[in-house]
């Protein structure tokens, strides 16, 4: 938990009130010595059952205890930290089912020896793996453990008052001195008035003043930590409450938010479809705009669904747009747009001219330039001669056709030449039977092609406009085009707990970095040669260069109330010495 | 009017080139710059490995620092002269002073090393120049594929560098190894990762693209300058762990002398260590060099946590969710986690020091491999544009 150092250790020659000085500088818990080993929690064993039930409580609670010690401790925590860094890196590497099902399934099937094993490691959905849950528990447990005791220290602190100044306070990191005519008891007042009003806590003593200041930075680090335990729990529940769904929308066409409407949901385990809160949208236009030049030709530049929406059961419509990075936020839920292609509008008639079908047919992008593969599926279809029929059309909606080589692939995702190319079959669609079939995929196994007089499978290349006949009188008329968009619709809830939890800890983790826990102490007291002698030292948390600095501000402000008295008599010949090595110490001489 | 424009940009995205290619060839020229400043440095340095040690461990220091700084309190005090504070190292610690610099005490070596430095100011001008004109050729942020991610990156490493100078930080060392990362940074970006000044995807239409991407590449640059001072910082404590036992120059060659043939890997280190103790001994001591590299990764983990969190709101923004396990996401998770072990093992006993400094090393290994490895070898949400 803490991020710096410990304290300086004072010399061999420490006497108890420089240990006191430097306690509870710092709540970091105490690493533990020495083993454990069976028998040591036990102690001696009494004769008979109960002696032995004795000692078996006492060895449970010890270990027990030993256990949680070292579960809460800096080197516990420290390795769980880097198992929870390595257990997260096969997820990167394996495709997941959570973020790509069908890579993932892809992947599970081109490897059959490490598929099945990979799969019993659960490598397939690492981060809701057993082995990976249990570090970060562990980890979390182990962080509270640690939290909990360092708050009521904290607290203690918090309430207590700075230690009482050591008796040798040139032994400590940073220290000055200088004499004054001033009075001791005037200077220990000025030293308290001022470091009070640099936001020091003061103590005063007998002969000295003590102050400490700081105390945010271990305010940050437990907020720090408490907000990791926040942004988990908010994290959490997203994952157990939430829900997301798609739907494919032509231009023109609407989405009312109920289950049934969607081609594909997703929600958390305890998410319920009461949950979800009413509201619609219909697509009145989609505009997308490509790179038309240069190597990128072909990359999307904008893409843009004008909507109109109702918010609840019923109410007014407003328009929106939504955007890739903007989505679109109503009743609780949000409205991604995450994919778009082009939806060939045509007209089936039956051999008796009566129509069949008529409307878009969404059709699936199997490129980046937007090719799509296009099926149809005409259920209610009557021959020339009333007899009952199923037709099914099969082939491609290119949006921008080379002519020159007739190549089935778009040559640019925009509609430059659209082309819809296309082949019919008649017979049986399977339908009927009951089970649920892909609206985007035709089974042919009960079916037979349409073939033209020369005996060749029937193809037909479609402009808008053009009609294709049927060789049994059916016809399919191409009317246009519309461009369809898939919404992903997301309720997720604790998103604002989990970012209000992510602030706190950036402010925490700021506070705890940047900010020196430091105490300072002034001595006053009156020399053998009647001047007074004014002492100055301070102590941190880690060595810092801010310290000594902020040891001399001071000093030089202290000084305005109690000023030096030069010196006639030769200087201490120890500090002559100390301070003939400044210069060595010196940090960027040579910059 | 549109061709008009692009005319305009073309032009522009060709004066970043020219202006990138340029900025290479004053960087190579730094380069060999530095180089002779260590060549020089280490004819200089003879004989002060000896004198390096002469300090009696454990005495006091005094640090000019605090006096040096003048009187800028504004305490409204007639003191002229501020009074001297008197600093006391921690015991236990080696105590070994700073090393002089590449340069040792040579004093044409010094001023190679002035001439490296101006040189790389230069180059940096004519990068940022680079940048900038790459910048306004496309009329957004510079960032949006590998190549402008790798120049931007470069250029705000040696920015750290340059306002680590600025600041009067002791980091003059930092230029050799400085200007051979960059030479390869942006001779990787211009031969394998270059990419047409273009537009962008919609995907990266979003303001969050300054704030979060920018905000990725200060935290590289900074960690970067910790990674470098992490990496020399374990060296040189090598070299000073050595010193202190004696096996520095005469006492490394009898230790040399004594060693069987047969121990050949002992052997290799001894010899490794002969060759290299003179540059090392040139370097800021194992101390400063640590400290350093704590600090400069103690200021940028809170940033790197804001990165995070920005790319998780623009993220929820543009995907739908915050978190998604993205092979990018995971990876700066990672960085994130290794960077937090950093931080806890410097506060753990058994763990400061070595220990800490390979953590720290693995933290900016997966930083690069976020960069290099995910965005080449895995796919993910976060390719765009080719790379």
């Amino acid at each position: 938990m803490g991020t710096t150092e410990t304290p300086p250790a004072a010399d061999g020659a420490a006497d108890e009130s420089d240990v006191a000085a430097g306690s509870q500088l710092s709540t970091a818990p105490e690493e533990e010595r020495g083993q454990a080993v069976p028998g040591s929690f036990g102690g001696v064993r009494k004769p008979g059952a109960l002696g032995y039930a004795a000692w078996t409580a006492r060895e449970t609670i010890g270990w027990a205890r030993w256990f949680w010690r070292q579960l809460t401790s800096m080197r516990v925590a420290l390795i769980l930290l880097f198992l929870l860094s390595l257990a997260t890196i096969p997820g990167s590497l394996v495709p997941q089912t959570s973020v790509d099902a069908v890579k993932a399934e892809g992947w599970r099937k081109a490897h059959e020896t490490l598929g099945p094993l990979y799969d019993k490691l659960g490598l397939f959905h690492v981060y809701s793996s057993v082995w990976f849950s249990a570090i970060y528990i562990l980890l979390f447990t182990s962080l509270v453990g640690c939290i909990i005791p360092r708050t009521w220290q904290f607290v203690g602190q918090l309430r207590g008052r700075p230690p009482a100044a050591p008796r040798n306070l040139k032994r400590l990191p940073a220290h000055t001195t200088w004499r004054t005519d001033a009075e001791p008891e005037q200077v220990l007042a000025a030293a308290r008035t001022l470091l009070k009003k640099r936001r020091f806590r003061t103590q005063p003593g007998s002969d000295s003043v003590a102050s400490e200041k700081g105390y945010l930075r271990e305010a940050g680090n437990l907020v720090f930590h408490i907000a990791l335990i926040v942004l988990l729990i908010a994290f959490a529940s997203g994952q157990l409450w939430k829900s997301e769904g798609q739907k494919l929308i032509v231009e023109g066409d609407g989405f009312a938010n109920t289950l049934v409407q969607y081609d594909d949901f997703k929600s958390g385990s305890l998410f319920t479809a009461d949950d979800l809160r009413p509201f619609s949208f219909y697509l009145d236009d989609f505009e997308a705009t490509y790179e038309r030049t240069g190597p990128q030709r072909g990359t999307p530049r904008t893409y843009e669904a004008h909507v109109t929406y109702h918010e609840g059961a019923d109410g007014p419509g407003r328009k929106a747009t939504v955007k890739v990075n903007e989505p679109l936020e109503t009743s609780g839920s949000k409205v991604y747009l995450i994919g778009h292609g082009y939806a060939p509008v045509v007209t089936v008639r039956d051999g008796q001219g009566d129509v069949s079908f008529r409307g878009g047919i969404p059709s699936l992008p199997i490129d980046n330039n937007i090719t799509e593969s296009t099926v149809l599926k005409v259920g209610d279809y009557r021959t020339k001669d009333g007899g009952k029929d199923q037709i099914g059309f099969k082939g491609n909606f290119v949006p921008t056709m080379d002519l020159k080589t007739g190549t089935m692939l778009s040559q640019f995702p925009g509609l430059d030449n659209p082309r819809l190319v296309l082949t019919a079959y008649h017979g049986s669609l399977g339908t009927d039977s009951g089970t649920p079939q892909n609206v985007y995929q035709l089974d042919v196994s009960k079916m037979e092609q349409f073939k033209d007089k020369d005996g060749k499978p029937f193809a037909q290349a479609l402009k808008v406009g053009d009609t294709m006949k049927l060789p049994d009188g059916g016809t399919l008329k191409f009317e246009g085009i519309k461009p369809w968009a898939t919404f992903q619709i997301s309720q997720q809830p604790g998103n604002a707990t989990a970012l209000a939890g992510a602030v706190a800890a950036l402010l925490g983790v700021a506070g705890s970095l940047f900010i020196q826990r430091r105490r300072v102490w002034v001595r006053a007291v009156r020399g053998k040669d009647g001047h007074t002698v004014v002492e100055l030292a301070g102590l941190g948390r880690s060595e810092s260069a801010k310290l000594p600095e902020e040891l001399a501000d001071l000093a030089g402000a202290l000084q305005a109330d109690a000023p030096p008295v030069t010196a006639t008599d030769a200087p201490d010949p120890a500090e002559s010495a100390e301070s003939a090595d400044s210069s060595a110490a010196s940090e960027g001489a040579r910059a | 009017m549109i061709p008009l424009a692009a005319a305009a940009n073309e032009n522009l995205a060709h004066i970043s080139n020219v202006l990138i290619y340029s900025a290479m060839a004053v960087y190579t020229l730094a380069f060999l710059a530095h180089i002779a400043e260590w060549v020089f440095g280490s004819r200089s340095a003879v004989g002060r490995t000896a004198a390096a040690i002469t300090t009696e461990a454990g005495a006091a220091r005094a640090a000019a620092g605090a006096s040096a700084r003048g009187s800028q309190g504004g305490s409204g005090t007639a003191v002229l002269e501020r009074p001297k504070v008197v600093t006391r190292a921690a015991t236990g610690s080696r105590d070994v002073p700073d090393g002089p610099g590449a340069a040792g005490t040579s004093e044409k070596g010094d001023v190679y090393g002035r001439i490296a430095v101006s040189l790389t100011v230069l180059s940096f001008l004519l990068h940022a120049g680079s940048v900038l004109t790459r910048a306004l050729s496309v009329q957004r942020a510079p960032w949006g594929n590998m190549y402008e991610f790798s120049t931007t990156f470069g250029m705000t490493v040696v920015g750290v560098y340059l306002g680590l100078l600025v600041f009067k930080k002791n980091v003059r060392w930092l230029g050799l190894p400085l200007t051979t990362t960059i030479l390869l940074d942006l001779g990787l970006a211009v031969s394998v990762l270059y990419t047409e000044s273009d537009q962008l995807v919609p995907a990266l239409h979003s303001y969050w693209l300054w704030i979060h991407v920018s905000t990725a590449i200060l935290c590289g640059a900074a960690f970067w300058v910790g990674a470098c001072s992490t990496l020399l910082y374990l060296f040189r404590d090598g070299y000073e762990a050595r010193l202190v036992e004696g096996r520095t120059g005469a006492g490394l060659r009898r230790y040399l002398d004594e060693l069987p043939q047969d121990r050949r890997y002992a052997r290799f280190k001894a010899k490794l260590a002969l060759r290299t103790d003179n540059p090392m001994s040139r370097l800021p001591a194992a101390a400063t060099l640590d400290k350093l590299g704590y600090r400069i990764n103690a200021t940028v983990f809170p940033l790197w946590t804001f990165t995070i969190i920005a790319g998780a709101i623009w993220a929820e923004a543009a995907w739908g969710r915050y978190w998604g396990w993205d092979p990018k996401e995971v990876w700066s998770f990672i960085t994130w986690v290794a960077y937090a072990c950093f931080l806890h093992a410097r506060a753990t006993a058994g763990w400061k020091g070595r220990k800490a400094a390979y953590i720290a090393l693995a933290a900016f290994g997966c930083y690069i491999f976020n960069y290099y490895g995910v965005n080449i070898f895995v796919t993910g949400k976060h390719s765009y544009a080719g790379v």
